[in-house]
């Protein structure tokens, strides 16, 4: 199994030069006044080219927020966001838009309904963002049609409507979608947690093949499991906090964190062990005290 | 009053192999009236104090019908046209509506997936666990309440007093779920099914719900069936398990034989995904053994 992943990038926060999107210290305010609440909490995370790191979290660490923060849909209220070299910190809702319309960071979310538009057919869905390039039409469309065997799709579907499609086809028209304009760094925020097994299964595969192209996956999720099999490094996200950052193997085998400790001894596995619980107990304690 | 620690006494002596079922499933078939097709193709186990049986399928598998059965309550037009259910010696087909109001709680009870839409959102939680114990127990008002503030502490809450004077919309989705696991314990039952009582949880909850049911388990002899499309979730606390697609059982028996020998391809297919996609690829032989 080992040998299916590359080799762990250089641990912790600290980025090879050149990363292709770089936190430092960001913090996401909610809420006016005395509803003022603070969703993260100084979160730095680097992430190099072609490297897929998973953002674990469960309910309220924050996690969504942080994908929205780096797409720019929400606003930080500190730190810095730099993306392909160019700070973004200060970019006003215009300069977001024509960032994420040039797909220099492009996004699949939980619910595929959610970034395809319903009146498009799918092969136009796929050409659109080729065409937002200048693409010559031809060229996109030939390009949409080549893509879809990447993510396992029939080009009959090309002409379909994304509501004539299954979840999980639309999930995977989603994810062709970002990936179709070979932009460098994709953010998915919950992208297989709406799919039954198998096409979680498959949506997982895609993405492991996908990132043999070179790009950069930032994976968002609730589920280490699912995260587990893709991911170079892990980051666990616990109450706005980033608690511990590191190659995923090390994260699951070794977690250092007591939050990471329980997350990883609560993921449901094949294996019964009554010890399991005792330690739990121990950790919840010590977390709650 | 039976508290929880008498009935420790009672069961510890009962758990022996010979122990009565406390319910018996031969053979059950269900059939839709109406269509007259039959959707589930007979289904066996038998459920001792102290013990669990885990149902694993997903959705359309036949293991909700198959515990709605058992509590009778299928819903209109389905009924069980072969087979038997016992509920401590007695066949269900001779309970009348009353003696059936008497068994629920009583004897065997139920949680499901969504706790909220079991409780009345406009009145505080307590009072509606001390209502159960003053019709199914028969205590007067101060005892009931007294007695609810016990169970929430039995299962863990950790403000049980606070707790008891919220509402649901108070409270998180894994409060709410030991609210409803509290109500359904509270007329000492031997019987606890659990169907996707977790499902919705984050898995830490879901975690601390599992390690709750066992220790109620131990503790009480509360003999549980456990319902869930995760093979995982089932493995971590049952002896026994089935694994139900399309109405029937695929495979049955211990719980370690048929993880570690899985007979039917959906088994292996369940246990592959795992193994692949979850996080025991990420464990030495030593530990997964």
């Amino acid at each position: 199994m080992t040998a299916q992943l590359p080799a762990p990038s250089a641990a912790g926060t600290e980025g090879p030069p050149g990363a292709v999107l770089e936190v430092t210290d960001l913090e996401v305010h909610y809420g006016l006044r005395r509803r003022r609440r603070q969703a993260l909490h100084g979160v730095s995370l680097s992430v190099a080219p072609g490297e897929t790191v998973g953002v674990i979290g469960e309910t309220g660490s924050g996690k969504s927020t942080f994908a929205r923060a780096v797409l720019g849909l929400v606003r930080a209220s500190a730190g810095r966001i730099v993306i392909g070299g160019h700070d973004v910190s200060a970019y006003g809702n215009r300069q977001w838009r024509g960032l994420r319309r040039r797909g220099v960071v492009q996004y699949v979310f939980q619910d595929p309904l959610r970034s395809l538009d319903p009146d498009l057919t799918i092969g136009e869905s796929l050409a659109e963002p080729l065409l937002v390039h200048g693409v010559p039409r031809d060229e996109a469309a030939e390009r949409a049609r080549a893509f879809l065997p990447r993510v396992r799709l029939s080009d009959e579907l090309l002409d379909r409507l994304p509501g004539e499609l299954s979840g999980g086809q639309r999930q995977r028209v989603a994810v062709a979608r970002a990936l179709v304009t070979e932009p460098r760094l994709v953010i998915l925020d919950e992208p297989v947690s709406a799919l039954d097994s198998a096409n979680r299964v498959q949506v997982l595969e895609i993405l492991r093949e996908l990132r043999a192209t070179g790009v950069a996956l930032v994976f968002i999720s609730h589920d280490l499991g699912s995260v587990a099999g893709i991911a170079d490094r892990i980051a666990v996200l616990h109450q706005g906090e980033l608690v511990e950052v590191g190659p995923a193997r090390d994260v699951i085998t070794h977690p250092q964190h007591l939050y990471t400790r329980l997350l990883v001894s609560s993921a449901p596995t094949l294996r019964t062990a009554p010890a399991d619980r005792e330690e739990r107990k121990a950790l919840r304690a010590l977390l709650h005290a | 009053m039976t508290t929880l620690s008498e009935k420790t006494k009672s069961t510890a002596t009962d758990r022996t192999p010979s122990a009565p079922s406390v319910l018996a499933v031969r053979d059950v078939h269900i059939s839709d009236r109406v269509t007259d097709r039959e959707i589930v193709h007979g289904v066996t186990f038998d459920l001792t104090p102290g013990t669990s049986v885990g149902i694993v399928g997903e959705s359309g598998s036949g293991k909700t019908l198959t515990c709605r059965a058992a509590l009778g309550i299928l819903p209109p037009h389905f009924e069980v046209s072969d087979g038997s259910i016992e509920i401590c010696g007695t066949d269900i087909t001779t309970l009348t509506p009353q003696q059936w109001t008497a068994l629920r709680g009583a004897t065997i009870s139920a949680v499901f997936q969504d706790p909220a839409s079991y409780l009345n959102p406009s009145i505080r939680v307590g009072p509606q666990i001390a209502e159960v114990i003053r019709i199914k127990k028969g205590l007067n008002r101060r005892q009931a309440r007294h007695r609810a503030v016990e169970l929430l502490q039995a299962t863990q809450l950790r403000e049980p007093e606070l707790v008891y004077s919220q509402y649901t919309h108070e409270l998180s989705g894994g409060m709410l779920q030991r609210v409803l696991i509290a109500a359904a314990i509270a007329a000492d039952p031997q019987i606890l099914i659990a169907d996707e009582a977790t499902t919705a949880l984050d898995v830490t909850v879901q975690a601390e719900i599992l390690d709750l049911l066992a220790d109620l388990r131990e503790r009480t002899g509360l003999a549980l069936v456990v319902v869930s499309h995760d093979l995982a979730v089932v493995a971590q606390i049952c002896d026994k398990v089935l694994v139900m697609r399309q109405g029937s059982v695929v495979e049955h028996g211990p719980t370690r034989t048929v993880l570690h020998d899985p007979q039917h391809e959906y088994t292996r297919l369940l246990i592959a995904e795992h193994e692949q996609y979850g996080l025991e690829k990420f464990r030495t032989p030593q530990e997964a053994s």
